[in-house]
């Protein structure tokens, strides 16, 4: 049985994690590479990373961080933030990543998704939608970080991308990121029921519970969550632990495991 | 004596190399890992790697227009005996012909062909994208899938899958809507639609078996 996807995610800004955490034992808690292994360690299903780099002479960093973490973490990873052409996938993906997130410019350009799904596959093609209700019911999508409203439809869009190629839907709900009031589970089911892709569900989470929502009534195939984890709340195996007693088939790490056998 | 993992314009060959380092250090093996597009590498080395992400027809091409590879392949694998990992689209290659955005040829050492997941229900998202249960097929144990007996997880990414002609080919399948094939083998050659390089501990064991393997 295919597991549901835990996902955490961490920003990186000019190479270096952003938003703090309480993790021990780390030598350099602002390394996101360091970071990357603890997640690894924890049995994450796949990590996140979203370059947040503002200024662009500094957009090679991202680069480094993908290539050095690929070399010491066997897992899948994801990277977003400031895509905008074919060239930038490309670079993403021979730097280490598994996948490429396009945002803003996938909307500015959705053939922008066709390109890259057909030079590259769709497996490794993420869109990355943040929407904000409209009117019950209705999302529309927002850019550059949930500061620009562009008038499309959530939902229409998301069907849009995934017949460009898109393999995945990274949804975040702008009126959930930050609050910690749980995802935005009308959007996650409404996209999630539209499409036929994988959907990644982000924005909101502050209890466990928001996660198993995520899954058991937004129909997400994956949730990624930031604070959470990064503070140290939960790890990741507690995440799993509380997702499996509520019923979420998940991937449990192996250390539970072999304790579970004895 | 050397890994050749092939190059032949398919996605990230990076983490491949590099889990193929790791676990060739962790077995004490100073063993070079070659990327390589080079046919004559390809021959000199003692196991052959074949990756590959995208579509098949695209890595089908790719493979071709490299001069001199496919006949290099056939020399080493099937006329040498060398041993021969396929991962993902490099294990689809092994079928005779596959049916992703067309009719494209493989290398044909494995009969069967590659298909369209069929989506059966309409919550089976495509692609089969995650960690799924790897079941080994009864009575076909393989030197490449110990320690993968039990509850061990694969990363799959893929819309298309393999369907050997003959049965006895499937070493090991994963449950999506119906079964999947995971893994296909004969002889000398093994292939997995999991990425061992991305299933953390359960792909480095299965590529220092394959290491090790002395078939």
């Amino acid at each position: 049985m295919l597991k549901t996807r835990i996902i955490p995610c961490l920003d990186v800004d000019n190479g270096r994690v952003v938003k703090g955490i309480s993790f021990v034992n780390l030598v350099d808690a602002g390394d996101p590479v360091e970071q990357a292994r603890r997640y690894d360690a924890e049995g994450a299903d796949e990590l996140c990373f979203l370059d947040i780099t503002a200024s662009s002479d500094a957009r090679d960093t991202i680069y480094d961080v993908v290539a050095k973490t690929a070399e010491q973490c066997f897992m899948p990873v994801t990277v977003g933030g400031g895509v905008r052409k074919v060239e930038d996938v490309r670079r993403l993906l021979h730097a280490g990543a598994d996948k490429v997130a396009i945002n803003t410019a996938a909307v500015n350009r959705p053939e922008l998704v066709r390109e890259a799904a057909e030079k590259f596959g769709c497996q490794c093609i993420v869109v990355a939608i943040d929407a904000k209700q409209s009117v019950p019911g209705k999302w529309e999508i927002w850019t550059h970080g949930g500061r620009t409203p562009t008038g499309i439809d959530a939902i229409d869009y998301a069907r849009q991308v995934t017949g460009l190629g898109a393999g995945e839907i990274l949804l975040t709900s702008m009126d959930r990121d930050g609050t910690r009031a749980g995802f935005d589970l009308a959007l996650t089911r409404a996209v999630s029921d539209a499409v036929s892709v994988p959907v990644i569900a982000s924005g909101g989470v502050g209890t466990l519970q928001h996660l198993a929502d995520g899954i058991i009534e937004g129909r997400a195939s994956a949730v990624l969550a930031a604070s959470i984890f990064h503070f140290g709340e939960f790890s990741i195996s507690e995440a799993k632990r509380y997702m499996a007693d509520a019923g979420v088939p998940v991937r449990l790490p192996e250390q539970e495991k072999a304790e579970g056998q004895q | 004596m050397s890994v050749a993992i092939i190059n032949y314009g398919s996605g990230n060959l990076r983490s491949v190399a590099k889990a193929f380092e790791r676990a060739a250090r962790e077995l004490g093996q100073d063993l070079p890992v070659l990327v390589t597009d080079d046919p004559e590498q390809v021959r000199a080395a003692e196991r052959i790697v074949l990756p590959g992400v995208g579509a098949f027809g695209d890595c089908a091409a790719g493979l071709s227009a490299i001069a001199g590879m496919r006949q290099v392949l056939e020399e080493a694998v099937i006329g040498a005996g060398r041993p021969f990992l396929g991962i993902c689209v490099g294990m689809q290659l092994l079928a005779e012909r596959g049916l992703e955005h067309g009719e494209f040829a493989g290398l044909g050492w494995i009969a069967g062909e590659v298909t369209a997941i069929a989506r059966t229900d309409p919550a089976l998202k495509i692609p089969h994208m995650g960690w799924n249960v790897i079941n080994l097929t009864a009575g076909r144990a393989h030197p490449l899938m110990q320690q993968l007996d039990g509850d061990g997880h694969g990363y799959f990414v893929h819309s298309f899958h393999f369907q050997p002609t003959e049965p006895e080919r499937v070493l090991a399948t994963v449950d999506y809507g119906a079964p999947i094939t995971a893994a296909v083998g004969r002889d000398n050659i093994v292939g997995v639609q999991f990425h061992p390089e991305k299933s953390q501990n359960l792909g480095l064991n299965l590529i220092a078996n394959f290491l090790n393997w002395r078939p």
